[in-house]
């Protein structure tokens, strides 16, 4: 059948394509004496001589107009992926080709055009996979092909004249410390409030005095604004740390890991418990009859027919707790408490922007991953008919 | 009634730490380090607020007019091209922490408050966009013939029919985003943005246990009984029987 012209084209793709083309129109990298100034922009085709940008521009340009045909979303998969890998190609030319003869000090970065780029074709991948709505393990797949291929990028060193990896590589030991330390703030977070939160929850859905009391409770908690958490436990902490036998000796002070951890525990909780009480309340009041009907026990209700079903809601609370986490896991760096936002904020004192990317990029990497992770472990327990109603 | 006695005193609380905030320096008086100030004084608390609300509201009016446009934008039939593409760009740019976001906008936008308003905007935008989309896809099919049948147009249909329809789900992504906003607005004073969050910052720096503890029970408050209201306006709106 004949398909009219206009109906050919994906409308997101003419309109990628369109800012794609302006994008690489604006520098691509930039060149600076030393780590603090400003740098020079400098366009894509202009950052190495004879022709060696060439393959990655036609990749890029090949790429964003592959992601016109509206039929093809696989054909709009390969280009966005194509257009990535032309991305990181011109980068690892243009990174070599500037700093040669520009001095000891001479930082390279990706600039403005890069970030556009970088952009738009993830937004065309996101596109493309919507059209295509893969199904849960092909989703878990590509997350696994992404975060390898990204892994193989950065452990190759084809990008190690960028500035963000030379500041990496000057103090990689306490960068994989702070990421160890984010990790555990984050998880560490999460599974305390979950051995809080699962029991809560479940004692509130069967109480519903316990519920009315509680739930305002962890509303009130969760809309107080991050600093001012962090803030409000260091008094708390350094109280309990001086008047409490043995918890200064266990690492319970002011400042530092404990008070960061406990507002992360906080916040954790009304995701965890609010969501554990939905979805034990969404089991369809069929089932919850026949279960009884059945002649089970409330605790065998709980764990073979409320809990199943609601799995799905409960899981939903966890991606927001630990998405949340990730991210609020970063104001631990202003009182002492470790994790990528040690820095982001150093970063910030000192005017070094590759500092604050090192700081921030990880920690955003980190959310999305996690984030597309618990998407795919939710769609994984949803009942069949139900995965893909969206 | 209770609930509406805690509101007054936490009201009378908050105005009076704003205010008068020299009424509580026997309070703070322990916890502040020998010579330390206790009570912040390098700017009045007042204007600090004010400032910070400020800035939120300003961020907070674009982001609704914003989103709630692409969200029409998306829902009609020219733009529903956009409407998968859009949904996943809420979605996914919700998971960018509100710090994150603000730090990457300063290498672009300089200190101050101008990526502080830039980032309380991009990032108000995305709840408020989502609900938005979500309560004009979502409504119920036979309102819609209704409203067809008895002949009004588009333009009429959004105004008079949709957008109310969809309104408490809009209000309520309207609430996330504020209260987003009043939290990210004082890690703003970081990035040198005129908020409360320098109050906060001020102690921890000189390890002023009093201030910080002023600063957060300042934002604190503001956050609890700004959510409460816009809860509360949701709630009369619901209950009101326009909608």
């Amino acid at each position: 059948m004949r398909v009219p012209w206009h109906r050919a084209f994906s409308a997101p793709g003419v309109l990628f394509a369109g800012l794609g083309f302006a994008a690489l129109l604006a520098p691509f990298m930039t060149i600076a004496a030393n780590r603090i100034v400003a740098g020079d922009g400098i366009r894509a085709w202009d950052m190495a001589p004879d022709y060696a940008t060439w393959p990655g521009l036609a990749a890029v340009l090949v790429g964003l107009l592959l992601g016109l045909p509206e039929r093809l979303a696989l054909v709009r998969l390969g280009g966005a992926v194509q257009g990535l890998c032309g991305l990181v190609l011109l980068l690892s030319i243009g990174g070599p080709a500037l700093l040669e003869g520009a001095g000891t000090n001479a930082r390279v970065s990706p600039a403005l055009g890069f970030w556009c780029l970088l952009g738009i074709f993830l937004l065309l991948v996101a596109d493309a996979l919507v059209r295509m709505a893969p199904g849960p393990p092909a989703r878990a797949g590509l997350l696994a092909l992404a975060v390898g291929a990204l892994a193989a990028v950065l452990g190759s060193g084809v990008l190690s004249d960028l500035s963000v990896l030379q500041e990496y590589a000057s103090r990689r030991e306490a960068f994989l410390a702070a990421a160890w330390r984010h990790l555990g703030l984050a998880f560490g977070s999460l599974a305390l409030a979950a051995v809080i939160g699962f029991p809560l929850g479940i004692l509130c859905h069967r109480a519903a005095n316990l519920r009315a009391a509680t739930l305002p409770v962890l509303s009130f908690l969760q809309t107080i604004p991050s600093l001012a958490m962090f803030g409000l436990m260091i008094p708390v902490l350094s109280w309990v740390g001086r008047t409490v036998p043995g918890a200064e000796a266990a690492g319970i002070a002011g400042i530092g890991f404990a008070p960061a951890f406990l507002a992360l525990v906080l916040y954790a909780l009304l995701p965890i418990v609010g969501n554990t009480v939905a979805g034990l309340a969404a089991t369809p009041p069929a089932a919850r009859e026949a279960a009884r009907g059945m002649g089970m026990t409330p605790g065998q209700r709980l764990w073979r027919v409320e809990l199943p079903l609601g799995l799905p809601v409960i899981l939903t609370g966890l991606r927001i707790v630990l998405v949340q986490n990730i991210g609020l896991a970063v104001i631990a760096g202003l009182i002492g408490g470790g994790g990528f936002g040690t820095f982001v904020f150093q970063g910030l004192n000192q005017t070094a922007t590759d500092l604050i990317l090192l700081g921030a990029l990880p920690t955003v990497a980190l959310a999305l991953t996690a984030a597309l992770f618990m998407d795919i472990l939710v769609d994984l327990t949803r009942p069949a008919q139900e995965a893909r109603h969206d | 009634m209770t609930a509406a006695a805690l509101r007054v005193a936490m009201l009378a609380v908050l105005l009076a730490l704003v205010i008068r905030p020299h009424w509580f320096e026997p309070v703070f008086a322990p916890l502040a380090p020998a010579g330390g100030p206790v009570i912040y004084d390098r700017a009045s608390l007042l204007s600090l607020s004010l400032n910070h609300l400020g800035l939120v509201l300003a961020a907070s009016v674009t982001a609704t007019l914003v989103a709630v446009g692409l969200a029409v934008l998306v829902t009609r039939p020219a733009g529903a091209a956009f409407r998968p593409l859009a949904r996943s760009v809420a979605n996914m740019g919700q998971t960018f922490p509100p710090v994150a976001v603000l730090a990457l906008a300063v290498p672009s936008l300089g200190f101050g408050s101008g990526p502080t308003l830039v980032a309380l905007f991009l990032y108000g935008l995305l709840p408020i966009l989502e609900n938005a989309i979500t309560g004009l896809t979502n409504l119920p099919r036979a309102t819609m013939e209704a409203a067809r049948g008895i002949g009004l147009s588009r333009g009429q249909r959004l105004m008079r029919v949709e957008i109310p329809l969809a309104l408490p789900v809009i209000l309520t992504g309207i609430r996330l985003s504020v209260v987003i906003a009043l939290g990210t607005a004082t890690i703003g004073s970081t990035v040198a943005a005129r908020t409360l969050g320098e109050v906060i910052i001020a102690g921890l720096l000189t390890s002023n246990t009093a201030l910080v503890l002023q600063g957060g029970l300042i934002v604190g408050l503001f956050a609890v009984l700004i959510h409460d209201a816009m809860l509360q306006i949701e709630t009369r709106l619901l209950r009101g029987g326009r909608i």
